[in-house]
């Protein structure tokens, strides 16, 4: 949820009996009622802390979901285990811990229709695929439209779901009322004119599903590795040779690039643009309070989002800055603009106090739509460009990228080469996601 | 809270009162252009963590557009100068080399 959250985690992990090149150990209640019997002793640390090899087969650089999940299928769908995660700050410290957590496939584009629903089916079975509690909570999210223009670009993307397979449904606002019954629907300003539902949309533990990849990807032999920056990117004869590090040199074969934010930089130490564009993405927190609402509501007129989490907290996204900038902060006017908005539509927000804010990092293209591809360089693989919205495209990013690395080419990033700029072959879902995602 | 001066009204503005209008200096490109030009001003950007020079318009203001040299990692804004120039005044050049030094953007160092 936030900063803090995730390295006290981090912590109480690092102090836990440490059991390196073991197999974990698997989570279940038989293994809780035992632990229970002798205090707790026996709890393996989730994942081995190692340090970098010489050479490894294949180096993705960046240990937020997007990387674990893609080096978390290379091992499990094509066997490829020698494997380090370079991570410059810590395990799912940048937008992986940063987002508010909403999962959803109710796209308008065939390419990224079938990206996204894979995600959200890989959500759906991914606590018992990693043996780790990603606390994943189908409670449904809804798209609210409030004006006549949101009414008939939902009813569009409802119907496009019906054919892409997507099950969505476009809903009147007596129905909306039902389903949230704190959001008023006759505001002067936007009222709620219907929405677009998904009810096998929602949440999940976001912490934890960088954590559960971490696990797997260590019990498979593979090596994350934090505090590990990349500083130069090695080529000999336009291939990439490995890279450079403030842990030292390190060879591979292959290099996948996902750091989200800093896609930007790390092109520019390969050499090669890319068409995006770095922007601070904001979300904030209220206390907690008892539970309010039990679903997702988006509000892409107003910009904002809201879901109440486990905690009780009211979780609310809100808009990027209108200019570069990597400071992890975002404007503060926005927060205001936010806010002021959702309380017309959820009036009992007024009287709550906010806890914390924070900001993220997105990489945002052109078409608003992700680059999972290859390079001018031979060997180098990009997953980039999530923009808004790349915590619900966690396992279905990794899965596509780990076979386009594997492979060469995976049906799932087909669409989304760097390349189809040049070629005018947007996947445009700027207008159909609008700000937020 | 952002604050730029509009080099035209010399105002110190918040960014409230100002709309970003994204890269500066972009080379226009026309008939007769390769398909590589093309990409490049249509789409490629320069995305820098560091120094950066962008568009803005004075929207609450003055309306006119001006440029602004700013840096993208601590928001320090070197200086603005008016829209009709090919490249940075030597003057806000030499502002950004003092303070980082090497610094290089696009074709401009």
């Amino acid at each position: 949820m936030d900063l803090c959250k995730v390295q006290i985690e981090w912590v109480d992990a690092a102090c836990l009996p440490q059991a390196f090149g073991t197999p974990m150990k698997r989570y279940s209640a038989f293994a809780i009622a035992k632990e229970a019997m002798r205090q707790h002793t026996g709890w393996d640390r989730a994942w081995a802390k190692r340090e970098p090899k010489k050479k490894y087969d294949v180096i993705i650089v960046g240990a937020g979901g997007h990387g674990l999940a893609t080096a978390y299928f290379l091992g499990k769908n094509f066997g490829i285990t020698n494997v380090a995660i370079l991570e410059k700050g810590w395990l799912g410290g940048g937008n992986t811990g940063r987002n508010t957590t909403i999962i959803r496939s109710n796209y308008l584009q065939d390419p990224s229709a079938a990206i996204y629903e894979k995600s959200r089916s890989l959500y759906e079975t991914m606590s018992q695929d990693l043996n780790y509690n990603v606390m994943f909570s189908p409670r449904g999210v809804i798209m609210l439209a409030q004006t006549q223009h949101e009414v008939r670009g939902y009813k569009r993307t409802a119907h496009a779901n019906a054919l892409q397979g997507v099950t969505t449904e476009w809903i009147e606002p007596a129905r909306v009322k039902e389903l949230c019954p704190i959001m008023n629907i006759d505001g002067p300003r936007y009222p709620v004119l219907g929405g677009l539902w998904q009810a096998r949309g929602g949440t999940a533990r976001h912490d934890a599903v960088a954590w559960g990849y971490a696990r797997a990807c260590s019990d498979m032999g593979m090596d994350v590795i934090q505090q590990c920056e990349v500083k130069a990117v090695r080529q000999e004869g336009g291939k990439v040779v490995g890279v450079d590090t403030s842990k030292g040199p390190i060879d591979c074969d292959k290099l996948g690039m996902v750091v989200a934010g800093h896609s930007g930089v790390m092109a520019q130490m390969a050499g090669f643009r890319l068409p995006v564009e770095s922007v601070a993405l904001q979300a904030l927190v209220s206390e907690p309070i008892k539970p309010a609402m039990d679903i997702v509501v988006m509000a892409n007129t107003v910009h904002g989002y809201l879901s109440q989490s486990d905690k009780g907290e009211m979780v609310i996204g809100g808009g990027t800055d209108g200019f570069n900038n990597y400071t992890q902060r975002g404007s503060f006017h926005h927060i205001e603009e936010t806010v002021r908005a959702l309380v017309e539509t959820f009036p009992m927000l007024a009287r709550l106090k906010m806890l914390r804010q924070w900001g993220g990092i997105v990489d945002v293209t052109g078409d608003r739509s992700p680059i999972l591809s290859k390079t001018p360089v031979e060997g180098i693989f990009v997953n980039c460009g999530w923009g808004t919205g790349g915590f619900k495209a966690t396992p279905g990013s990794g899965w596509a990228m780990a076979e386009l690395m594997a492979k060469g080419q995976s049906p799932l990033t087909d669409e989304f080469s760097m390349f189809r700029f040049r070629e005018g072959k947007f996947i445009d879902e700027s207008v159909a996601a609008g700000v937020a995602h | 809270m952002l604050i730029l001066r509009c080099p035209y009204c010399g105002v110190e503005t918040d960014e409230t009162d100002l709309q970003g209008g994204g890269q500066a200096h972009l080379k226009r490109e026309g008939p007769g252009s390769s398909d590589d030009d093309f990409e490049d001003y249509l789409f490629m950007r320069e995305n820098p963590k560091g120094v950066h020079f962008e568009r803005w318009r004075h929207v609450y203001g003055c309306g006119k557009w001006f440029l602004a040299a700013r840096c993208t990692n601590t928001l320090e804004v070197f200086g603005t100068y008016p829209a009709q120039t090919l490249e940075p005044p030597q003057e806000i050049k030499d502002k950004i080399t003092a303070k980082r030094p090497g610094w290089s953007w696009g074709t401009f160092q």
